[in-house]
């Protein structure tokens, strides 16, 4: 697929203004001490949480973790998530936007890592911003086969939202057995949702256009994800010409399941790999 | 980057530093910094001269050559100004101001690393081409603007010239004007209202500059007269509730005949029929000049505050007389009467200049003849500079980025350019004058760079 260039209704509809929940930790201020440090001239890291996840998912583990690697660290809400402002109608694009738009205000140029539907949301924001480097961790790409598969195995969660609910995954889908359940309830009971006008788009949208300033892309998730099939994490990754880092044993949500730290460590080892 | 390898070739007696495969950009404005980002996006070498000490070109004013005023404010919305890849934050204005406009600079240039590439205070003289050939390197000489230090001169495989085209003022010649007493300066020596406080103004010229000033003259000067050729459509900053150039966009699918009757329409039923308020009745129709977008102009005029003359016939010592035979005694003149491109540093059949100095390039950015000189940002759109010249940008670097991998399609494609017509990229026929030398529709030559980036698509 080429670039479009004539965007007519980007610049005629721009999306309007929001507040936006940013959470930030800048390196060396982290308490997690042990991992190599660095030079101090790592790019920013973005993190884009999916849906009815906010920046809070991020701020559990992970951003600490990357700032304590040397990487300035930063979790995003898109609108309607987390402590950023609600916005019951809003679809793909204006999450793109808001992705776009804090990708932009950072001091340099930063990479972008996205979670599950995030992930999606990463992907179309790489074909609008030259992102350093961008991360698709257990990507939800949609589409109407994995809607299929999702009333499948989640019948419960799944059947609300073809009457405008929410979509709820089961703690099983989430996380994997090792996390304590007191923990798993509590992140439970933090999500929320997208909007309706998301959830559908998530089934029906375009496939993402190329991204822009050719940057590295990598896939990361887990074979025992019971929301992203292992042949969804293969495809995706095709996509974008690599094979996918494979957690074994971990839920969806590898950012805040009992062995967050893998992933993690190994995204930022590619990442120094990357750059190097 | 160290300049102080040893020359080891000379040209004219004088030795050429050899920059391999480096590009030179001329200037850090907002199109330079576009091709310096652009060019190192695909992984060229970039060194970027600036005759300044920051980047900015234009629109940063504390430049000499800047020709922005307190009062500027951009006139067409953000997402038509911003780079597409870097957009403004949204929590700004829709029409920003020019000191916002630097800052969203700087910060281009400090997000994507484009600083080290600069060479500030450094001016170009001289670009030579190397040989006749199409794909010839070039030649650049440099020195520095603080005096000292010897011309020196480097070899690059390619050039982008974005040295601006609204910099050197363009002066009209009047019957009588060296007698006349009062003061006369040009648009661009105009920095600030308080220079109106209290006088006599007349200011000539009907472009975006001139009927800013004539605004503020209405509400700084204690009288003020604004001298315009013809008739203009003077476009509202919003219409419909919304930025008036979205709007525009938004109903760009119909045909143009339509939309100049829909402007027509909206404009008689807002503003009204623009003869009641004694300004000339539009000889032409909308689309076929530069749009001038000043909500306030009529609404001045509206008051009294700004008296619509013709065009100057002559000055006297201290009068000036009108065409229609009235005369005004103003004891300031401000020419707001436009810019013309200069390129001291180049040979004008590098660019098939005419005898008026127009350039005629291919794509309205390359050289004809040796296409790996282009000219960034020399574009006067109905829309905002920037985002046409982050493709016309993109377009160079995947034409040079194909001299390297595919010499034989970058050879059609160089081919190609020097036989393409010398075509306008607009939709309605323009009124003939140096003001429309670069005039373009947004949209009309986005997809012409659309179908080059399709050719220059690297192969998979």
């Amino acid at each position: 697929m080429t670039t479009r260039i004539v965007r007519r209704r980007e610049w005629a509809y721009p999306p309007a203004h929001v507040r936006r929940e940013v959470l930030t930790v800048a390196p060396g201020t982290a308490g997690s001490a042990g991992s190599a440090g660095s030079a101090g001239d790592e790019p920013p890291v973005l993190f884009v949480p999916g849906f009815g996840h906010g920046a809070w998912a991020f701020a559990e583990h992970w951003l600490e973790h990357t700032a304590g690697r040397g990487f300035p660290a930063y979790a995003m809400s898109p609108r309607g998530h987390g402590d950023s402002a609600p916005a019951p109608k809003a679809g793909l694009r204006e999450y793109v936007h808001d992705v776009t738009q804090v990708a932009a205000g950072l001091p340099r140029q930063a990479v972008l890592v996205g979670h599950g539907a995030g992930a999606l949301v990463v992907a179309m924001a790489l074909a609008r911003y030259p992102a350093r480097a961008g991360v698709l961790v257990c990507p939800v790409f949609g589409g109407v086969g994995a809607a299929f598969g999702a009333l499948r195995r989640n019948p419960v969660g799944t059947l609300p939202a073809l009457f405008g609910g929410a979509l709820r995954p089961r703690r099983g889908q989430l996380f994997s057995r090792e996390l304590p359940v007191a923990d798993a309830q509590r992140y439970a009971a933090r999500l929320g949702r997208a909007s309706t006008r998301a959830q559908w788009q998530l089934v029906r949208h375009g496939a993402p256009e190329d991204p822009v300033g050719k940057p590295p892309v990598l896939v990361a998730g887990s074979p025992d994800d019971r929301i992203v099939p292992r042949s969804a994490l293969t495809a995706v990754a095709d996509r974008y010409g690599g094979a996918p880092l494979l957690f074994p044993g971990m839920g969806h949500d590898l950012m805040l399941d009992a062995r967050w730290r893998e992933p993690i460590d190994a995204i930022l080892d590619w990442l120094v790999k990357q750059s190097a | 980057m160290s300049l102080d390898s040893t020359a080891t070739i000379w040209r004219d007696g004088t030795p050429v530093y050899d920059r391999g495969e480096n590009v030179c950009v001329i200037g850090a404005g907002g199109s330079g910094l576009a091709a310096i980002k652009n060019l190192k996006e695909h992984g060229f070498g970039v060194d970027c001269y600036e005759r300044e000490t920051s980047v900015g070109g234009a629109w940063n004013w504390r430049h000499h050559r800047s020709p922005v005023y307190a009062g500027t404010y951009l006139i067409s919305s953000r997402p038509f100004t911003q780079y597409p890849d870097f957009p403004m934050p949204d929590d700004w204005p829709d029409y920003p101001h020019h000191s916002q406009l630097l800052s969203y600079f700087e910060r281009y240039a400090d997000h994507f690393g484009l600083r080290p590439h600069i060479w500030f205070g450094t001016e170009v003289v001289k670009v030579e081409p190397v040989s006749d050939e199409p794909d010839t390197k070039w030649d650049v000489t440099i020195h520095g603007t603080s005096g000292g230090g010897a011309p020196r001169t480097m070899r690059y495989a390619a050039v982008v010239v974005a040295n601006g085209h609204n910099w050197s003022p363009k002066l009209p010649e009047y019957e009588g004007l060296a007698d006349f007493r009062g003061k006369v300066i040009h648009a661009s020596a105009y920095k600030d209202s308080t220079q109106l406080r209290g006088r006599k103004v007349l200011v000539v010229g009907a472009g975006n500059t001139g009927c800013d000033i004539a605004v503020e003259a209405a509400q700084q000067a204690s009288r003020c007269w604004h001298s315009t050729r013809r008739g203009y459509w003077y476009a509202p900053k919003y219409v419909f509730g919304r930025p008036a150039d979205q709007v525009n966009d938004a109903t760009a699918p119909l045909p143009l005949r339509l939309r100049q009757w829909l402007f027509h329409r909206s404009l008689r039923l807002t503003v009204g029929d623009l003869t009641r308020f004694g300004l000339p009745k539009p000889d032409h129709k909308v689309y076929e000049t530069h749009p001038i977008v000043n909500s306030q102009l009529v609404y001045y005029v509206g008051h009294g505050g700004i008296a619509p003359v013709p065009d100057v016939a002559r000055f006297d010592r201290h009068e000036v007389t009108f065409t229609d035979g009235r005369t005004a005694d103003p004891d300031l003149v401000v020419l707001a009467t436009g810019y013309l491109p200069r390129f001291e540093f180049l040979s004008p059949d590098l660019l098939d200049a005419d005898e008026s100095g127009r350039p005629h390039l291919a794509l309205q950015m390359f050289s004809r003849v040796r296409p790996t000189l282009t000219l960034a940002g020399l574009v006067q759109p109905d829309s905002g500079i920037f985002g046409i010249v982050h493709w016309q940008t993109v377009v160079l670097a995947r034409w040079l980025r194909l001299l390297d991998t595919a010499p034989d399609r970058a050879a059609a494609f160089a081919a190609g350019l020097r036989a393409a017509p010398d075509r306008r990229f607009t939709t309605a026929k323009l009124k003939d004058s140096t003001r429309h030398w670069f005039e373009l529709n947004h949209v009309v030559y986005m997809r012409a760079l659309q179908r080059a980036l399709d050719d220059l698509e690297p192969a998979r």
